[in-house]
């Protein structure tokens, strides 16, 4: 009897064993699920890999006596052929003030593109601070062949900056941009057509 | 037990010690048994390692000298240097340490006749198998997965890698993957519920804490490597975008995800192999373990910080530096419970009466090995110092001297050291002793150079070099020369130990093997334990 006990015992256990290694299993796959938002929202709330905050519909909360340097950077991705190049390389801005700064875009090829531009802010420490109110880089762009823009940002820094001890040093900032082909190119395909209908 | 015996008899004939069992190819493809099934693991493991090992003498020969001697493509060459880096990790060291040793040894030492869930264990080894076909397949469809076993975007995503071969790669990981986390929920599932009266966990041999412990890792790990494997699979067919910055996706995020699964992978090839040692130091120096608890939760402890050190294989993807700070001491930390397992091995054989037997050796050089490429593992921990060697032959030499050679020489100490109870045949000791020293000797003249080649500042994954490296790259490949007769010999030896070998006793190695599998005959019979032993005092390998 001891043993049919045993076994029984055994029998419960490897059930409960198995339920157990099953569900951190599961567990593990449901964190992979989320890892994605999880790591989006990580980076926006840290300023990790200079994630800038976004301030849609916010206004600045003014300026103070302090000032920075902000740079402006533009890249190119090899797929998309635009010339992409800030109109000033660098601005001085009171802490705290709105800002707004523009960007030129051009398309170089011969038929129209879809474009979206990342974006980041070096170094890292400032990124929690930088908020952007409005970007060309929130939406993607589309440009005829030939076509050049002018895309404008409006941004400030907080002036919060200047009580973190691990920021507060820093005077100059660079933001950065890089143009993607964008993977839906349907508008650009809808501007050719309507294009091939008035030629035609 | 006389009532599960009897149960065993009259419900499952064919499961009793005279009944019928399976032969020819039903034994083995139907195989259910975990004596069988350790066997095709390490079958599998030869056969990969054969492919494996020669792709990296292929590389070790265009490497001989500067300039395109036989390579002159390079994304040929990237194609070699994946595949040798995704079988050796999933199809040689794994299966050899974890399916081939631990199916074996898991039952035979905690005193049960079989793992918790047979079946689960044939479809474990089958998905590995078809695995190792797939990775096979990925290296010549669609022009070669060139992309490291890391396989990071942008070089994985369909602008780079445009055919189907990564694709291959990804679903091979993926069915490799699968079987792993079956085989270790059946590991765990075994060693909490089927342990003979009287073993409890703190009387558990080391080499089944270590597979414990490993299988704890491989449930943690694999999910996230299985999970950023489909992100990338859906990335290069679906046109998502997780890792694409086009499409709003982050490239980093990828390495994020690979080595959270990837750093914890390097511990589940070489816990298996401490527990290895621990049982092969102990029975050779005829002493219990030295600190055994220390030894278990050193182990357990590896385990646990080996999930919180991922970011020290990205120092270079430009974090701040209180993160760096962070990774630095944590990885350094590391150091602590591996300290612990070489001293305590160290005082294992203090006043031991040693006997210096071939997997003695190789435990001696596994413990050599391993310190080599601990301190160089340390090395490599501080930020600024890998900042300058990433991506340099240092890096090559440091996870070599860790990860390939220490955890080959666990393998080769596990296979001679269970050799006799697998087979039933003593191997020839005087050609064991020396196939350990041409393979020590081999092993050290390729790897130790690369230490010199990656401070010079000589990048890995390149055919071709400058001059300036030309010296010790002829060294490091007489180096694999020598390497690679021991490794035939050992094919020998295992040849002439199958034909020639004399009987094997139940124990060959005497007083110091106290473990449970030696006290069945050898070869193991096809069902062991059928009659549960009882552990009842100080057992298994610790007294």
């Amino acid at each position: 009897m001891d043993q049919t006990n045993r076994l029984k015992e055994q029998q419960r256990g490897i059930r409960l064993t198995v339920a157990g290694t099953v569900l951190f299993v599961s567990a593990m796959v449901g964190l992979v699920a989320v890892a994605e938002p999880l790591y989006k929202l990580f980076c926006q709330v840290t300023g990790y890999n200079g994630t800038p905050r976004i301030a849609e519909g916010q206004s600045s909360p003014g300026g103070v006596a302090e000032t920075m340097t902000v740079r402006f950077d533009a890249n190119v991705n090899r797929e998309i052929a635009w010339k992409f190049k800030p109109a000033v390389n660098q601005v001085d801005v009171r802490i705290g003030e709105e800002m707004l700064a523009f960007y030129e875009a051009t398309n170089t090829s011969s038929e129209p593109l879809v474009g979206t531009a990342t974006f980041n802010v070096m170094p890292e420490r400032v990124a929690p601070y930088f908020n952007k109110i409005q970007c060309f880089c929130f939406t993607e762009q589309v440009l005829k062949p030939g076509e050049s823009v002018q895309m404008p940002v409006t941004f400030f820094i907080d002036p919060d900056m200047l009580k973190d001890q691990y920021a507060r040093d820093i005077k100059t900032v660079t933001l950065s941009y890089t143009f993607f082909l964008n993977q839906d190119q349907s508008k650009a395909k809808a501007l050719s057509a309507t294009q091939a209908n008035y030629s035609n | 037990m006389a009532d599960t015996h009897a149960h065993a008899h009259h419900d499952h004939g064919d499961h009793g010690e005279h009944a019928h069992h399976p032969t020819g190819w039903r034994r083995w493809l139907y195989s259910t048994n975990h004596k069988d099934i350790g066997t095709l693991y390490l079958v599998l493991a030869i056969i990969a390692s054969f492919v494996g090992v020669g792709f990296s003498m292929m590389m070790r020969l265009e490497l001989a000298e500067p300039g395109l001697q036989f390579i002159h493509d390079q994304h040929f060459y990237n194609v070699i240097l994946t595949a040798h880096g995704l079988i050796m990790v999933f199809f040689v060291v794994m299966p050899a340490l974890i399916g081939g040793f631990g199916n074996w040894f898991i039952p035979l030492m905690i005193g049960c006749p079989d793992m918790a869930f047979p079946r689960m264990n044939n479809i474990s080894f089958w998905l590995t198998a078809a695995g190792l076909i797939l990775v096979a397949l990925s290296t010549v469809v669609g022009g070669g997965a060139g992309t490291g076993w890391t396989v990071y975007p942008p070089l994985s995503n369909h602008t780079f890698h445009p055919g189907m071969s990564v694709d291959f790669a990804i679903l091979s990981l993926h069915l490799a993957g699968a079987g792993s986390i079956l085989g270790a929920i059946n590991f765990i599932t075994t060693i909490v519920n089927m342990r003979a009266p009287g073993m409890t966990f703190h009387r558990m041999p080391l080499f089944i804490w270590a597979m414990f412990i490993t299988a704890f890792l491989l449930l943690l790990a694999l999910p996230v490597l299985a999970g950023a494997l489909t992100m990338l699979l859906t990335d290069r067919n679906f046109h998502t975008a997780f890792f694409e910055p086009s499409g709003g996706g982050d490239p980093i995020f990828w390495q994020h995800l690979f080595w959270f699964f990837g750093h914890p992978e390097v511990y589940i090839m070489i816990i298996p192999a401490f527990g290895i040692i621990s049982q092969v130091v102990s029975t050779f120096s005829k002493k219990p373990v030295f600190g055994y608890l220390g030894m278990a939760y050193a182990m357990a402890s590896i385990g646990v910080v080996g999930f919180v050190v991922w970011a020290h294989h990205m120092f270079t993807v430009g974090f701040n530096v209180e993160t760096r700070a962070y990774f630095i001491i944590a990885t350094m930390v590391i150091a602590v419970p591996t300290g612990i397992k070489i001293f305590s091995w160290l005082a294992t054989m203090w006043g031991g009466s040693i006997e210096f037997k071939t997997p003695m050796l190789y435990a001696f050089g596994f413990i050599f090995l391993f310190v080599v490429g601990g301190v160089t593992g340390v090395t490599l921990s501080n930020a600024p110092v890998d900042m300058a060697f990433h991506d340099t032959y240092f890096v090559i030499a440091h996870f070599h001297y860790v990860l390939s050679i220490a955890a080959m020489f666990a393998i080769f100490t596990g296979m001679y050291y269970w050799l006799p109870k697998m087979c039933g045949k003593m191997y020839n000791e005087k050609l064991g002793q020396w196939q350990f020293w041409i393979t020590f000797v081999g092993v050290n003249i390729l790897f130790f150079p690369q230490h010199f080649l990656g401070m010079a500042g000589m990048p890995r994954r390149i055919a071709d070099y400058p001059d300036a490296f030309a010296g010790w790259n002829m060294v490091s490949s007489s180096g694999a020369v020598v390497s690679l007769v021991g490794a035939l010999l050992f094919f020998y030896i295992l040849w002439d130990t199958l034909r020639n070998g004399a009987k094997a006793p139940a124990n060959p190695w005497g007083i110091g093997a106290t473990t449970l599998e030696w006290s069945v005959d050898s070869p193991a019979p096809f069902h062991t334990h059928e009659i549960l032993p009882e552990i009842k005092a100080e057992p298994a390998g610790h007294h």
